[in-house]
């Protein structure tokens, strides 16, 4: 077996004395679409914080291709090929929707703390750029402050710049949160389309979303992971059909 | 991970409309051409301004004053680097300014290197002293924008002014440190004798400065800037370091007060504590939020305002710093976007074709606010007279007119009129408001 996309052991975080994340051991191959589902406050977002060293663990590691994270700024591990999304969107709203893209693209092109080029002299910054607004469907939107558009493009504008920068490992918290159905549907498409070859790590609420399209499916219930397996697996879980699909089937009714 | 290279341009050609040829005849070609000479247009124009304006206003105090303006122009611009491209609030951005002056009138004063060098390459050395200290600021104060950043920024600025009576070599205590500018090798036979000469050497410093600023915005670190100011979180799930990016900018921007500090030291041949103190901070801060801080050239608008105030006003009446600091507070307050801001604001009823509408509604309502806020300024005046003027002078010019302050009728004319003026503007604003909202609606007049 080759080197895990992202390999994760013996993860805790605790907040004071709130033990939140508590002993994660889970390992994600190369170009597995992978969903974490789970109820509210499970410690979902905070295991993708503590990924993307949003926050410092308690205890444990976290893997990316086999190199240790331990001591790395979210600059740094951005770099090294892992991109993430927000749950709350986190774009940058005062510039236009093309600006944002370039952004995201900038460092992924080699051009650093460059101050020697300029930005729109480059075709491939431009184009490359334009590219995902098409496959985000926002080139209608392009010169708009990113602020203006309506939520589910926002939306839609934050999985373009997380994946802008051909990011290997894509981590996407919620991206559906707070949509109609149709809009559902649609993101959950876009998202397939450009995670294609991709390692992609997914939170959902809702299990139905990501069933048919997720390889394997992990339960975080009270910051430990109650079962991790095929979705067909996991469905069937006694555990988990006590733990969580009871509890959200029952707060569906 | 970078999978494009960024000297390798992506296959050309592939979008048609956006075909790169030399061939003047293609359409595209055209287009490109009109786009550069558009975005070349105000440069260009600005350029020849600053060219012929010597020749318009011929007098030396002119000069004097137009050479005060395109120093604090370079130093605003500078700033607004900071300020309104980085979002760091600097309230000690003096001392870069200043250090690269005292450092320009050092090398003025070591007469071998001085008389090697032409005087107009002298502003690079003050650049580069303001960027080093900048380097050795910047490397701590950078780690975080707001207030952190902004306390550092007050506290280095404090330390320094403070230094300038301590470290008496560099600074040159009270006194400060003079020179001589003719001193260096002269420039094809030019020794900047004449106040035009420096005209022309600040004019040039002034227009490649603010092209390279402007430049600079266009380039990754300069975005990433703006990227750091908004969202510096996200910034840094994009590969940047918000630390770094803003490293950047304040070194840069040191370089750029350090070359108007350089200006200052040709322009004035002295230097004192002075033009390194809080107060020199506080005013390039209030210039630049003046003149507007989101747009570029919103810095260049106040530093032209704040001179002609400082200048013209100062030699009107006692009280110019009054009247300066009633229109920094009424910019703050009422247009947070300075005077560029205020004209930006007018673009959508231009393009509409609608700006015709505003004329008569801003005639009658801006007309009257002048008179009246001018009579307010008068009663300002006459009570300062009344203070402060030597006992038994009771005599007072003011608007032309002479009168005598301890009388009543002159308060009384007055007050009347700012009554009056003010009174009119409020009246007639709702209409003014109602042409606003009629210029910047689409359609046709009703
Ligand atoms: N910075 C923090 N400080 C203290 N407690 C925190 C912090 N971040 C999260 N928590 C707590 O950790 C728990 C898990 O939060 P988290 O946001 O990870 O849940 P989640 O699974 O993403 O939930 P949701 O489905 O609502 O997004 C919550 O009880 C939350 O209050
Ligand atoms: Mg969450």
């Amino acid at each position: 077996m080759s080197v895990p996309a992202l390999e994760l052991t013996g993860l805790k975080k605790s907040f004071g004395k709130a033990e939140i994340i508590r002993g994660i051991d889970l390992s994600i191959g190369k170009a597995e679409r992978h969903a974490i589902i789970g109820p509210n406050g499970a410690g979902k977002s905070t295991l993708f914080n503590l990924i993307t060293a949003r926050f410092a663990p308690t205890a444990g590691t976290v893997k990316l291709h086999g190199e240790d994270l331990a001591g790395l700024e979210p600059y740094q591990i951005n770099r090294k090929g892992l991109s993430r999304s927000f749950q709350i969107t986190n774009i940058f709203p005062a510039m236009t929707v093309f600006e944002n893209v370039r952004c995201a693209l900038l460092w992924a092109q080699g051009y650093k703390y460059s101050f020697w080029n300029l930005v729109n002299r480059s075709s491939a910054l431009t184009e490359g750029a334009d590219e995902i607004l098409d496959q985000i469907n926002l080139l209608g939107r392009r010169n708009l402050p990113a602020g203006t558009l309506s939520y589910a493009e926002q939306r839609a504008l934050e999985i373009g710049i997380t994946i802008a920068g051909g990011a290997n490992v894509i981590m996407l918290d919620e991206p559906t949160a707070g949509m109609s159905n149709t809009e559902t549907d649609y993101i959950m498409d876009l998202i397939m389309r450009v995670t294609e070859g991709k390692t992609l790590i997914m939170v959902e609420h809702d299990m139905g979303v990501v069933f048919g399209l997720a390889d394997r499916i992990s339960v975080l219930v009270y910051g430990e992971i109650l079962a991790t397996g095929k979705p067909e697996d996991v469905r069937a879980d006694r555990k988990v059909q006590e733990a969580y699909l009871g509890a959200a089937l029952e707060a569906e009714h | 991970m970078s999978n494009f290279d960024p000297n390798t341009d992506m296959p050309r050609g592939a979008r048609p409309e956006e075909q790169i040829t030399t061939d003047p005849s293609k359409p595209s070609e055209r287009m490109q051409f009109r786009l550069m000479l558009f975005n070349l247009a105000p440069w260009i124009i600005a350029s020849l301004v600053l060219l012929l304006l010597p020749a318009v206003f011929t007098n030396n105090s002119t000069i004097t004053l137009m050479n005060q303006m395109m120093i604090t122009i370079v130093f605003a611009l500078a700033y607004n680097m900071l300020l309104g491209q980085g979002g760091m609030l600097s309230f000690g951005h003096a001392v870069y300014a200043g250090v690269g002056g005292f450092a320009c009138m050092h090398i003025m004063n070591t007469s071998d290197f001085f008389s090697s060098i032409p005087l107009v390459i002298l502003p690079f050395f003050g650049g580069l002293f303001g960027m080093g200290l900048a380097m050795i600021v910047g490397s701590f104060s950078t780690r975080s924008a707001g207030t952190v950043f902004a306390m550092i920024s007050l506290g280095v600025g404090e330390l320094i002014a403070a230094s300038s009576v301590i470290i008496v070599a560099f600074f040159g205590g009270e006194g400060g440190v003079s020179g001589n500018r003719t001193d260096a090798l002269p420039f094809f036979g030019n020794e900047f004798l004449q106040q035009i000469n420096v005209y022309y050497l600040i004019a040039v410093w002034t227009i490649i400065s603010a092209a390279l600023m402007f430049l600079w915005s266009r380039t990754p670190v300069g975005r990433m800037a703006n990227a750091v100011r908004d969202n510096p979180e996200r910034a840094e799930f994009l590969g940047y370091s918000a630390r770094w990016v803003r490293f950047y900018s304040f070194v840069a921007s040191g370089f750029f007060a350090g070359v108007s500090g350089g200006l200052f030291a040709i322009n004035y041949e002295i230097l004192t504590e002075e033009n390194l103190n809080t107060a020199s901070s506080g005013v390039i801060l209030l210039v630049t939020f003046l003149g507007g801080v989101g747009f570029f050239f919103g810095p260049i608008i106040g530093a032209v305002v704040f001179t002609l105030v400082q200048t013209v006003l100062s030699l009107q009446t006692e009280l110019w710093a009054f009247y300066a600091g009633s229109l920094f507070l009424a910019t703050v307050m009422f247009f947070p976007g300075g005077l560029a801001g205020l004209i930006m604001m007018h673009v959508p009823a231009f393009k509409l074709g609608k700006s015709k509408l505003l004329i008569i509604p801003y005639l009658k309502t801006l007309v009257p606010a002048a008179i009246g806020i001018l009579a307010v300024c008068a009663l300002v005046e006459m009570t300062f007279h009344y203070r402060h003027a030597a006992t038994g002078d009771h005599e007072m010019t003011l608007f032309w007119t002479t009168f005598d302050s301890h009388t009543v009728l002159p308060w009384l004319v007055a007050a009347a009129i700012a009554a009056v003026g003010l009174g009119i503007a409020r009246a007639t604003a709702p209409s003014l408001k109602e042409a606003w909202n009629e210029a910047n609606t689409r359609g046709a007049a009703s």
